[in-house]
């Protein structure tokens, strides 16, 4: 099938001899996620012609599960952006609207799935990576809880928030392929074991407590997005669920606590991109700084350069203890706020984006404003805890995702929550 | 607020390079988004922060490297070996 | 000594590599100066984009083990964080050490100062880092402007240890540094025969002036001699009115002087910040657990009461932990002259060869058989210095083959009784009238030249003692 949205950055079909799980299926891969002999540019001309001599941790165990490589997907630079349009190779098209934008960063992995390219595609996760796509284009994506799912091989933005994690075109295959990627990993510090098996997938929702934090349905919500996610919840309801309202006071400083972590980790991750020993060819007689910027300044977009000089100035003297130090604790009360309603009720929902995909071009211009569009995924990558969208009808024409959010390891609620959901519609 | 002075000195720090007909738009950008950041400020710093891991390690043990191809694949005119950088002094 | 000397402050960061067998954050083995340049390298410590380091619990097992010899306190949280600078050694332009939360802090060692009264110097910290790869070509004309590098070193474990500025002359910081490389290999981390297992950064100042900091030391004997030069060049600087700048300086260890780096090395900002990719450690419970062998101190002391021997032969030996090693191995030869012997006599004679200490530890009862054969005054102290010499001499050229009885025997050196010299004295004597007059005059030392005389003549098997007393008898007193 001819890749008319734009979601491959490269398209390779590498079956596994293996028999397993996922035999036959074809998964595609968001280019972030390093594969062995196969380039994965992060869709960045900084990595233009980089071949990794290693698979990521999540890349073997699709391969062990006997699952086929259908190839990389386009992605917002490095995982920063919320629309794909930061991808040095052209955005992803939304195939619902190929007028809008796909979401992103994970827009290329949305797209293919959406598109009927593939069943199935690993995305990750910073800030609202997986689900945001999800949610623009009507396909299920799930955030595991930090810590689930090994980072070894993942091309890092933001260390402390993300996580690789699955979409699919509905949950059967969402939790199918978490399955195959959730457990330990002794190379990753940050690693749990806690894998995950489908045994209990249709356990269904009834009895479990939800919460809606109203929060998420505050100022800069679209009002059409709101009534489909209210409809939603009122299916959950429906289907045994008791819904409660609470409330998420910290989340006033999810945005900003994000945004400095995040561009500080990022500043530091990206600063070793200098061609090297990977990656366009730096002037060797020039002196190291000099051929360092010159490659660094071609390599890399304006919007991870803008990142880049955010994390950079925030770290940097005099600025540290404002801005890093304070984002800690903020998370520390974003976490404990999260924590503390999740005593009570089993899960939590809300939209998973304040709007539908948006027309190709139009938030590009303002970074504030696309940055804001973040503010209902980005505070579950910073509490640590998993959450998952699945589609729920439609505002404007466009796809609208329902966001239910989890105690920490708790996705098996999650996956038989939107199951049942799902099944309901 | 940050002047273009300061955006410079960030762009030299991180060795990313900047030109003047930028400078203006990063600036203005910039501040805008943190003066958003200030909201942070507000909050204290004393609490002591919680730890979900500690103490997570490896045992001393010796594991295969990558063939020497394998690390010079991807680099620029390797000599005899070694990796080829531009020059320090 | 100068006034401006009696106001020197001294300070260092001592780096030393830790001897484990894989890398600081990766399994790649550290073992790796004999091999081919990027042989011992992974995705991790090469930096590839998306690999993650995991903690080498034999590195903190090391340095806690350091932290507690050398009596620190131990941080609640030790935190691994990121220096972010830029440099083609540095993979992935940062360099994970420990910031705000080392792994211990205080401390103390013992030394002596350059009076020989004990000395207390304080430490400030001790933490863990990692190694960055070695540049091995810097840019020439002849062979182009680029730069060379091999990662086998990125990732190596590095011990920092750093003393508060108490040092007050270059010899007491090299005192520190073989106290420090000592009390390391009793503690069994570290292998100082190793190339470039050590790197000194030091600070110096004069009392009320600018501090400067010389950077990157490679050896003991260069940090006496660039701080060494750093007084000179700052008394002088000082003493023309000059101003001492607060800057780093480079050491030139064939120059033996320092020059000044550029200001623009110095201007970095690091933008320290907490490692995400590791968790923080706590070692309360874990260093309760760690026991401590003898170290160079207690072995010193209970040298000297186990085998009454000298504090100063004490302190040379238990000052290498192979040397107390190889001494106790003999010590039943007998304490006093087996001390003497090794402290005294065969340290200089392997020094001036530049031989190893391994090339007699592994032969310890041949070395102790030729204690035996001065001991039973089967030959002379002076014939035992030669045959030691010959031996050394054999085993430096590969041949092992001659033991010191067989040395002794092929160059005829057996003491010989002191009758036998008789007519040597006598000849002696009878040629140097002068001498005697000399002595009878009451001019000191003129009987010691006729004894001269007949050592040389009897080729070193004939005891002075023996010799001196039939050249007073002859002359009748």
């Amino acid at each position: 099938m001819p890749d008319i949205y734009n979601a491959f950055l490269s398209r390779i079909e590498i079956s596994s001899s293996v028999s397993g799980p996922l035999s036959g299926i074809r998964v595609a891969v968001k280019d972030n996620i390093s594969t062995k002999n196969i380039p994965t540019t992060c869709a960045s001309k900084i990595l233009l012609g980089y071949i990794p001599p290693y698979d990521a941790h999540a890349v073997e165990l699709l391969k062990a599960a006997g699952a086929t490589i259908a190839g990389k997907t386009n992605m917002d630079e490095f995982g920063m952006g919320t629309t794909t349009e930061n991808s040095a190779f052209c955005p992803a098209l939304n195939p619902r609207d190929v007028t809008r934008v796909a979401g992103g960063s994970s827009g290329g992995s949305a797209a293919a799935v959406a598109g009927g390219l593939v069943p199935m595609a690993l995305g990750s996760d910073t800030g609202g990576s997986i689900r945001c796509p999800a949610s623009y284009c009507g396909i299920v994506g799930l955030k595991p809880s930090y810590g689930r799912v090994s980072r070894y091989g993942l091309i890092a933005y933001a260390n402390s928030f993300e996580q690789i994690g699955p979409m699919a075109a509905n949950v059967a295959d969402t939790a199918k392929l978490f399955s195959v990627i959730a457990g330990h990993d002794s190379r990753d510090s940050t690693s749990v074991s806690k894998p995950y098996d489908l045994t209990g997938l249709y356990a269904g929702i009834k009895g479990k407590i939800v919460g809606v934090p109203k929060e998420y349905f505050g100022e800069g919500v679209d009002k059409h997005v709101a009534a489909a996610v209210t409809a939603a919840i009122d299916r959950l309801e429906d289907l045994g669920a008791a819904i409660r309202e609470v409330s998420l006071p910290s989340l006033q400083y999810a945005l900003a606590a994000y945004y400095v972590t995040c561009t500080c980790e990022a500043s530091s991750n990206l600063d070793r991109f200098d061609g090297v020993r990977y990656g366009p060819e730096p002037e060797m007689n020039l002196p190291w700084h000099d051929a360092y910027t010159s490659v660094r300044k071609m390599g890399f977009g304006p919007e991870v350069r803008r990142r880049i000089l955010l994390g950079t100035f925030s770290l940097s003297a005099g600025h540290y203890g404002k801005y890093y130090v304070k984002a800690q604790h903020a998370k520390q009360l974003i976490r404990r706020d999260f924590f503390r309603v999740l005593t009570d009720c089993d899960l939590l929902a809300g939209p998973t984006m304040p709007n539908v995909a948006p027309k190709l071009g139009e938030l590009i211009a303002d970074p504030l404003q696309m940055y804001q569009t973040d503010i209902l995924t980005v505070p579950v990558n910073i509490a640590g805890i998993p959450a998952i969208s699945v589609p729920c009808g439609t505002a404007h024409g466009m796809p609208v995702g329902l966001q239910l959010m989890g105690r920490m390891f708790g996705e098996d609620d999650l996956l038989n929550a939107a199951l049942a959901y799902e099944e309901a519609i | 607020m940050v002047s273009k002075n300061e955006v410079l000195h960030t762009a030299k720090l991180a060795d990313i390079g900047i030109d003047t007909s930028e400078l203006g738009n990063f600036t203005e950008q910039l501040n805008a988004i943190l003066e958003y950041f200030d909201i942070l400020d507000t909050l204290s710093a004393d609490d002591v922060l919680e730890r979900p891991l500690v103490n997570v390690f490896r045992e001393d043990n010796v594991s295969t490297s990558l063939p020497q191809e394998d690390v010079l694949r991807n680099s620029h005119n390797p000599e005899d070996g070694y990796i080829r950088a531009p020059r320090v002094i | 000594m100068a006034d401006e000397e009696t106001n020197v402050i001294i300070g260092l960061e001592v780096h030393c590599q830790l001897d484990t067998k894989s890398k600081l954050f990766c399994g790649c083995s550290a073992n790796f100066r004999a091999d081919a340049p990027n042989t011992h390298v992974c995705p991790v410590c090469l930096g590839l984009p998306g690999a993650l380091p995991v903690l080498n619990k034999n590195a903190i097992e090391f340095a806690l083990r350091v932290a507690k010899a050398l009596n620190c306190t131990f941080t609640k949280e030790g935190e691994f964080c990121r220096k972010n600078y830029f440099y083609p050694d540095l993979v992935k332009a940062y360099q994970i050490t420990m910031g705000d939360s080392p792994l211990a802090t205080g401390g103390y060692i013992e030394i002596e100062d350059d009076a020989g009264n004990p000395k207390i110097v304080s430490l400030t910290r001790i933490h863990v880092e990692e190694d960055p790869g070695r540049l091995v070509h810097m840019g020439s004309k002849e062979r182009g402007h680029y730069t060379l590098v091999d990662y086998n070193r990125s990732g190596i474990p590095l011990i920092e240890m750093v003393t508060e500025p108490e040092l007050s002359s270059p010899k007491e910081a090299r005192r520190l540094l073989s106290k420090l490389r000592a009390t390391l290999e009793y503690l069994d981390v570290f292998d100082p025969e190793k190339d470039g297992s050590i790197r000194v950064d030091a600070n110096i100042s004069f009392r009320g002036h600018e501090r400067v900091e010389i950077k990157n030391i490679s050896s003991y004997k260069g940090v006496e001699k660039a701080l060494t030069f750093e007084i000179t060049r700052q008394k002088n600087l000082i003493r023309r009115g000059g101003t001492i700048a607060r800057e780093t300086r480079h050491f030139q260890e064939r120059k033996g002087t320092t020059s000044s780096a550029r200001s623009k090395e110095t201007a970095t900002d690091y933008r320290y910040f907490p490692e995400p990719d590791l968790p923080v450690i706590r070692v309360a419970d874990w260093v309760e657990t760690i026991a401590l062998p003898e170290l160079p101190d207690a072995r010193r002391d209970r040298f000297m009461q186990q085998y009454s021997i000298a504090v100063g032969h004490a302190r040379t030996i238990t000052g290498d932990l192979r040397l107390a090693e190889f001494y106790e191995g003999i010590v039943d030869v007998g304490a006093t002259v087996a001390a003497s012997w090794v402290a005294d006599i065969l340290i200089g004679e392997l020094n001036y060869r530049g031989m190893a200490l391994e090339t007699v530890t592994t032969r310890a009862q041949e070395f102790k058989n030729l204690i035996s054969l001065v001991r039973s005054k089967t030959i002379t102290d002076k014939a035992g210095v030669e045959v030691l010499r010959v031996w050394l001499d054999n085993l430096y050229a590969g041949d092992r083959t001659e033991t010191p009885a067989q040395i002794v025997a092929r160059l005829g050196l057996s003491r010989e009784d002191g009758s036998s010299f008789r007519v040597i004295v006598e000849q002696t004597l009878a040629s140097n009238h002068q001498a005697i007059a000399d002595h009878k005059a009451g001019k000191k030392g003129a009987l010691n030249f006729i004894v001269g005389q007949v050592l040389k003549e009897t080729k070193g098997k004939s005891e002075p003692r023996e010799i001196h007393a039939m050249v007073a008898e002859l002359i009748g007193e």
